[in-house]
């Protein structure tokens, strides 16, 4: 078995203590995504899986072993950007940056989710299939990424503004 | 960490082949598991993971739901038949942790999940009782803000923080186990024990058994019902208190009620005297003071969480007097 990481494949570490955010960072040197807490709290090192949203943290990597990953590597690079990234460049949604990665990996499945018509806890009618995505439904589908910069206006700013062109 | 062993169960009796032995622990999301095991307050040798059994969303013989236990928190939550028949379970995951954790956590995880007491998850530091029996309890003459109000002991105070949980006492849900032995099922209210003088045994599972999927009754309650969650801040918190309650109503007076709290005791808290009090009664302020006084009558209340008593009283009020107006 392999795991995938932004198309290339890789093998899953021997020892099955190595959490795939130490896989990631350590063995394959994809420092964009980052250590904040290592126990869950920050959201820093969230990546995709599977194209859901995870904790690289608290995954172990072997718990990826014939799966797929997607870093901030895998979404934009310095030529082509990510939607996202050019937003949160345009909407200074950053100061220091270190939780950036995790913030535009979170936001890429934060927008899927909302497309496919995913409730928060803030949704009124849990039972309506289309998602009006408010400030405060930002807010509260983002609360899982922390940002100690208090970059977090320019952040939502960027979210709803890639949102926006993706509104029919 | 200890080194550990890593397989992955493709069933159920292959699960409970691997996992009988001394130092075996099945792992789901690991979003409790492997945090515990990071700090040194769990050290597991082998690690079955779970999440490859069945994690089915389906409507039950009966009518109700079966949820397999490897389903993904946000993949309940996001589920038509819960969103539409359960809107009190959808609530109670989106209230929980993030939108990350609830996509790693399963069902079967969230049920097992360990409480979230500071003293418990500091190996080096502090005394507990449930991790170290007969060691002391640090929370009772410490910092027990989001500790119990009801059902601690003089041996361990320590909450569930479970959300889901709640929600599911509410609705009348029955866990299903697999065993050596074959299966059999009990009921959530009943699966998580008090601490008494064992805070170390937190539920009625056996270690060599499985939780394999969780099925709810038809329920009465998809029009009136609602989980409220109050927290030190408004996302991403566990709870201080927080509120289950399902309705139907019979010309002004309660006909059927289901009240189920969290964040004030060592399991999800079923409000028996509170539903047997306001059974056939109107929802005036002075009967859900009554009922709620016979609930809480015997609460332990230390400085650090007397406040809860109050805050679930308002908290009950606010939900029954909003759910119990005119029909939406
Ligand atoms: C930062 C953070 C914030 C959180 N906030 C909240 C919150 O606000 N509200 C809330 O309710 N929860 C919260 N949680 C807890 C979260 O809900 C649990 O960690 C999660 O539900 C556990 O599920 P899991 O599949 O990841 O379990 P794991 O970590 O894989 O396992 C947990 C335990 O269950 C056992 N187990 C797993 N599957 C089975 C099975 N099928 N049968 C028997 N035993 C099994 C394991 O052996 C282990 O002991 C939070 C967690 C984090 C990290
Ligand atoms: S409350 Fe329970 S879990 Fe917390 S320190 Fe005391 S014995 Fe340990
Ligand atoms: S580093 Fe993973 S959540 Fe903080
Ligand atoms: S930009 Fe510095 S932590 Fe968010």
């Amino acid at each position: 078995m392999t795991i995938k990481v932004n198309g290339q494949d890789f093998p899953p570490p021997d020892d099955a203590r190595v959490s795939l955010l130490d896989l990631l960072r350590e063995q394959l040197h994809l420092t964009g995504t980052k250590v904040g807490c290592n126990q869950g709290a920050c959201g820093a090192c969230t990546v995709l899986l599977d194209s859901r949203r995870v904790l690289s943290c608290l995954t172990l990597a072997v718990q990826a072993d014939g799966r797929s990953v997607t870093t901030i590597e895998g979404l934009g690079t310095a030529e082509a950007l990510h939607p996202l990234q050019a937003a949160f460049i345009e909407h200074d949604g950053f100061q220091c940056g270190y939780c950036t990665p995790g913030q535009i990996c979170a936001a890429t499945a934060m927008l899927e989710e909302v497309a496919a018509g995913m409730p928060s806890y803030l949704t009124v009618d849990l039972a309506a299939d289309r998602i009006t995505l408010s400030r405060e439904e930002v807010q509260e589908r983002m609360s899982g990424n922390l940002c100690r910069c208090g970059a977090h206006n320019g952040i939502i700013d960027a979210i709803l503004d890639v949102a926006g062109e993706h509104r029919p | 960490m200890n080194p550990i062993s890593y397989s992955r169960a493709a069933s159920v009796a292959d699960a409970l082949h691997m996992a009988g032995g001394q130092g075996a622990r099945l792992l789901g999301g690991g979003t409790n598991l492997v945090d515990l095991m990071r700090k040194g307050v769990d050290t597991p040798s082998q690690l079955v993971d779970v999440t490859a059994l069945p994690d089915g969303i389906d409507r039950a013989e009966d009518g109700g739901l079966i949820i397999g236990a490897a389903a993904r928190n946000s993949a309940v939550a996001a589920h038509p038949l819960v969103r539409s028949g359960y809107p009190m379970l959808a609530r109670a995951i989106l209230a929980a942790a993030s939108a990350q954790v609830r996509n790693m956590a399963t069902v079967g995880g969230n049920v097992m999940q360990r409480t979230r007491c500071l003293y418990f998850n500091d190996v080096a530091g502090a005394r507990c009782n449930k991790r170290v029996p007969g060691s002391g309890c640090d929370a009772i003459g410490g910092f027990n803000r989001y500790h119990a109000i009801l059902g601690g002991s003089d041996a361990c105070i320590a909450t569930h923080p479970s959300d889901m949980c709640v929600a599911l006492a509410a609705l009348d849900g029955q866990v299903h186990i697999a065993g050596p032995a074959g299966e059999r099922t009990v009921p959530l209210v009943a699966f998580h024990r008090l601490p008494g003088e064992r805070p170390d045994i937190e539920t009625v599972l056996d270690p060599t058994e499985i939780v394999v999927a969780i099925t709810l009754p038809p329920s009465p309650f998809a029009a009136r019902s609602a989980y409220r969650k109050v927290r030190d801040r408004a996302s991403y918190a566990f709870a201080l208190v927080s509120v289950a309650v399902g309705l139907t109503m019979r010309e002004d007076r309660v006909d059927a009620i289901s009240v189920a709290f969290g964040g004030i005791a060592p399991k999800p808290w079923r409000a028996a005297r509170i539903e047997d009090a306001l059974r056939g009664a109107s929802l005036s302020p002075s009967a859900i003071e009554k009922a709620f006084e016979a609930e809480f009558a015997d609460a332990t209340l230390l400085p650090g969480n007397g406040f809860k008593r109050g805050l679930a009283k308002r908290t009950l009020s606010a939900m029954l007097t909003e759910l119990g107006g005119p029909a939406q």
